[in-house]
C-alpha cells in the first residue's frame, strides 16, 4: 500500500506541471485556434531564467518574478511576430510555425545560456514530509498548489472579470465578438502572455525537482498536448483533470508495467482517446458551418 | 511539342540527377547527393499527403524507422534478402498506418498530426528499448544490398557512393512519376478536392474518409521505402531515424519547397539536407536557423520556396 500511495503522490506532483502546460495550451486554443507547439519551451524558459537571474544574485523571489515576466514577454513577441502576420493561413502552416518558434527559442536558449542541466533550491528546504506511509517533498506541494492556484485564478478570470468574459467570448465567435466592441487582438496578445507565464510559473515551480536544460521543452509539450487532448481541447476544466490523470498513468506505469515505458503511456492515451471519444473527456461535439 | 507540366518536372528532375556529378568536385558529393534523393522521397510521400489532401502527419518518421529496421532486422532473423525486407518493411508500415488512419481520418482537422505524432514515437521508443532484438540507441549494423557486386559482375563497376547516388537518385525518379501520376488520377483529383473543402467533396460524391486513408498509407509507403534506403545505404541504423525530430524535418522540408508540388519539395529536401553540411562552421547555430527559417517561410511564402520563386520570376517576364 506505502507503494502505491508513493506512485500516486509523485503521479499527481508530475500530473499538476501536466496541467499547467495543458491550461497553456487550452488558453492559446481558445484565443486563436492555434495548437502552439512552442508551449513547453515557456516552462523551459521560466527554469533557465530563473536560475541564471538567481546566479546573478538575485534573490529568488526576484528572480522567478523576472523569468515569469520575460516569458510572457517572449510569447506576446510569438503572437505579434510569427503568429499574427500569418492571420488565415492553414493549420498546417500554423503548426510549422510554432514548431518553428519552437526550435528557434530551443536554438537561442542554448546560445545565450548553456548546454547543462541546472537547477535552484527547493523552496521550503528537501525534507520529505511523510503522508501515509509514503514520502512526498515539500516542492512537490508547491506544484499542486500552484497548478490548483492557477486553475481557480483563471476560472474567477473568466467567469468573473470583464476582460475574462472579452476573452471567452472571443473564443466562442471572434466575428461576434468584435462587433460588440472587443479589440480581438489584444485578446490574442493576453492570451499568448497569459500562457507564456502561466509556462513560466510551471518552470519556475518544478526546476528544483526536475532540474533544466535547454532541451527540456519539446517532451512536455507533447505530454502537455496529451493531456490537453485526454479532457478535451480548449476546456480548462479539462486540462486540469487531463494533466493530473496523464501524471498518475504514467507514474503507474512507471511503477507497475516498465520505467522504460513510462513515456509511452502518454501517446498511448493519446490514440486511445482518438480511437474512443476524440472529443476529449469534457469536450463538447462540434459542428461546422459550410 | 509542347511539355504537361508533369514531363518537365520528371525532365527536370533527371537531367539535375544525371548532370549534377559533372560538377562534383570530390566522391563526398555523391553521398550529400543520394542524402537528398532519400529524403526526397519521403517528401514527395508527405507532398501526397500534406500537398495533394492537405492532412499534416508529425510522425512519418515512425514508419521512415520501420523500414529502416525492417531491412535491418529481416535479413538476420528471417534469413530474407535485403530487397524483400525493404517491401515486408513498406508492407508493415502501409498495413499500420491504415489501422492508425482509419478510425482517425473519419475526423477533421488536427487530429491525424496528433494521432501521428504519438505512433511515431511509441515505434522510436520501441525501437530504443527493444534492445535485444534491435541493439539499442546504439543503433545494429545492416546488410548489404548486394546489387553493386551483382553489376560488377555485368562489367559496370561503380564506387560505393556513385552506386547509392545513381541508385536512390532512380528510386527518386520513380517515386516522383508515382506521385505526379497520382495527381491526376481520380484519387489524387479526390484529394485535392477534399483539401479545398470537405464538404463540398463530399456532396459531389467523394468518399472523404476513404480518399485521406489511401494518401495516408500511400505516403507512409514513401516514408517506409525511404528510412530502408538509407539504412541499406549506410549499413547501419540507430533509432534516430524514427525520432520526433526526422518527423519535422519531413514535413518542414516539404513545406519550405512547397509542399503543393512535387518538385518544390524534393528542393525543400535539397536545402534542408545541405544546410547542415554549409553549417558545419556554425553549428551551434544550427537549430535558431531551422527555427528561423521555418517561420520565415511560413509567414512570408506560404506555398514555400519554390513556388513563391517561380511566380517572382514569372510575375517578372509578363
Amino acid at each position: 500500500m506505502p507503494e502505491l500511495m508513493q506512485f500516486l503522490l509523485s503521479g499527481v506532483t508530475v500530473g499538476a506541471v501536466y496541467a499547467l502546460v495543458a491550461l497553456g495550451f487550452t488558453i492559446i486554443y481558445n484565443a486563436s485556434d492555434v495548437v502552439n507547439f512552442a508551449q513547453g519551451e515557456f516552462v523551459m524558459l521560466g527554469g533557465m531564467v530563473t536560475v541564471f537571474a538567481h546566479h546573478a544574485g538575485l534573490p529568488l523571489p526576484l528572480a522567478a518574478l523576472i523569468a515569469i515576466l520575460s516569458t510572457a514577454g517572449i510569447g506576446v513577441a510569438l503572437n505579434k511576430l510569427a503568429i499574427e502576420p500569418a492571420r488565415g493561413a492553414p493549420v498546417v502552416s500554423l503548426i510549422i510555425i510554432t514548431i518553428g518558434a519552437s526550435i528557434f527559442i530551443r536554438g537561442v536558449t542554448q546560445l545565450v545560456f548553456d548546454k547543462q542541466l541546472h537547477r535552484f533550491p527547493a523552496f521550503s528546504g528537501d525534507e520529505p514530509i511523510r503522508v501515509l506511509g509514503a514520502t512526498i517533498l515539500p516542492q512537490s506541494l508547491w506544484v499542486i498548489a500552484g497548478a490548483v492556484a492557477v486553475f481557480v485564478g483563471l476560472w474567477l478570470f473568466f467567469t468573473r472579470t470583464l476582460i475574462g468574459r472579452a476573452v471567452l467570448a472571443t473564443s466562442n465567435n471572434r466575428l461576434a465578438a468584435r462587433l460588440v466592441g472587443i479589440n480581438t487582438g489584444w485578446v490574442m496578445t493576453l492570451s499568448f502572455a497569459l500562457s507564456a507565464g502561466i509556462g513560466a510559473l510551471a518552470g519556475v515551480l518544478v526546476t528544483p525537482i526536475t532540474l533544466v536544460s535547454y532541451d527540456v521543452g519539446i517532451a512536455l509539450a507533447l505530454k502537455g498536448f496529451a493531456a490537453a487532448m485526454l479532457g478535451g481541447m480548449g476546456n480548462p476544466k479539462g486540462a486540469l483533470v487531463g494533466g493530473i490523470l496523464l501524471g498518475l498513468l504514467e507514474a503507474l506505469t512507471a511503477g507497475y508495467v516498465s520505467s522504460q515505458y513510462k513515456d509511452a503511456a502518454a501517446f498511448v492515451v493519446i490514440l486511445a482517446v482518438l480511437f474512443a471519444m476524440p472529443q476529449g473527456l469534457f469536450g463538447k461535439k462540434s459542428t461546422d458551418r459550410v | 511539342m509542347r511539355l504537361s507540366e508533369k514531363q518537365w518536372t520528371l525532365l527536370i528532375l533527371a537531367a539535375l540527377i544525371a548532370l549534377s556529378p559533372f560538377f562534383f568536385p570530390s566522391s563526398y558529393y555523391y553521398r550529400v547527393g543520394s542524402l537528398i534523393f532519400v529524403n526526397g522521397l519521403a517528401v514527395t510521400g508527405i507532398v501526397i499527403l500534406t500537398g495533394y489532401a492537405g492532412q499534416i502527419s508529425l510522425g512519418h518518421a515512425g514508419f521512415a524507422g520501420i523500414g529502416a529496421y525492417a531491412c535491418a532486422l529481416a535479413p538476420a532473423h528471417l534469413g530474407l534478402h535485403p530487397a524483400l525486407a525493404l517491401v515486408l518493411g513498406a508492407a508493415i508500415s502501409g498495413v499500420l498506418a491504415f489501422l492508425v488512419g482509419r478510425p482517425i481520418l473519419r475526423l477533421k482537422g488536427y487530429y491525424l498530426a496528433v494521432a501521428s505524432l504519438g505512433l511515431g514515437i511509441l515505434v522510436a521508443m520501441a525501437l530504443a528499448n527493444e534492445s535485444w532484438i534491435t541493439g539499442g540507441p546504439d543503433g545494429i549494423k545492416v546488410a548489404d544490398l548486394g546489387l553493386r557486386a551483382v553489376l560488377k559482375s555485368q562489367g559496370l563497376d561503380l564506387s560505393n557512393t556513385e552506386f547509392w547516388y545513381a541508385f536512390t537518385g532512380l528510386a527518386l525518379l520513380i517515386g516522383a512519376w508515382l506521385a505526379l501520376n497520382l495527381h491526376d488520377s481520380p484519387t489524387g483529383r479526390a484529394l485535392r478536392a477534399l483539401h479545398g473543402s470537405e464538404i463540398a467533396a463530399r456532396t459531389v460524391g467523394i468518399d472523404v474518409a476513404r480518399a485521406k486513408l489511401a494518401a495516408f498509407v500511400i505516403s507512409a509507403v514513401y516514408a517506409s521505402v525511404s528510412g530502408s534506403l538509407l539504412a541499406l545505404q549506410n549499413r547501419f541504423i540507430t533509432p534516430d531515424v524514427a525520432g520526433y525530430m526526422h518527423s519535422i524535418e519531413m514535413v518542414t522540408m516539404a513545406v519550405l519547397g512547397g509542399a503543393g508540388s512535387v518538385l518544390g519539395a524534393i528542393f525543400g529536401a535539397g536545402i534542408l539536407t545541405m544546410l547542415p553540411q554549409v553549417l558545419t562552421v556554425f553549428a551551434e547555430y544550427e537549430q535558431l536557423m531551422l527555427g528561423l527559417v521555418m517561420m520565415l517561410v511560413m509567414i512570408f511564402m506560404r506555398q514555400g520556396l519554390l513556388p513563391s520563386v517561380l511566380r517572382l520570376i514569372r510575375g517578372r517576364g509578363e
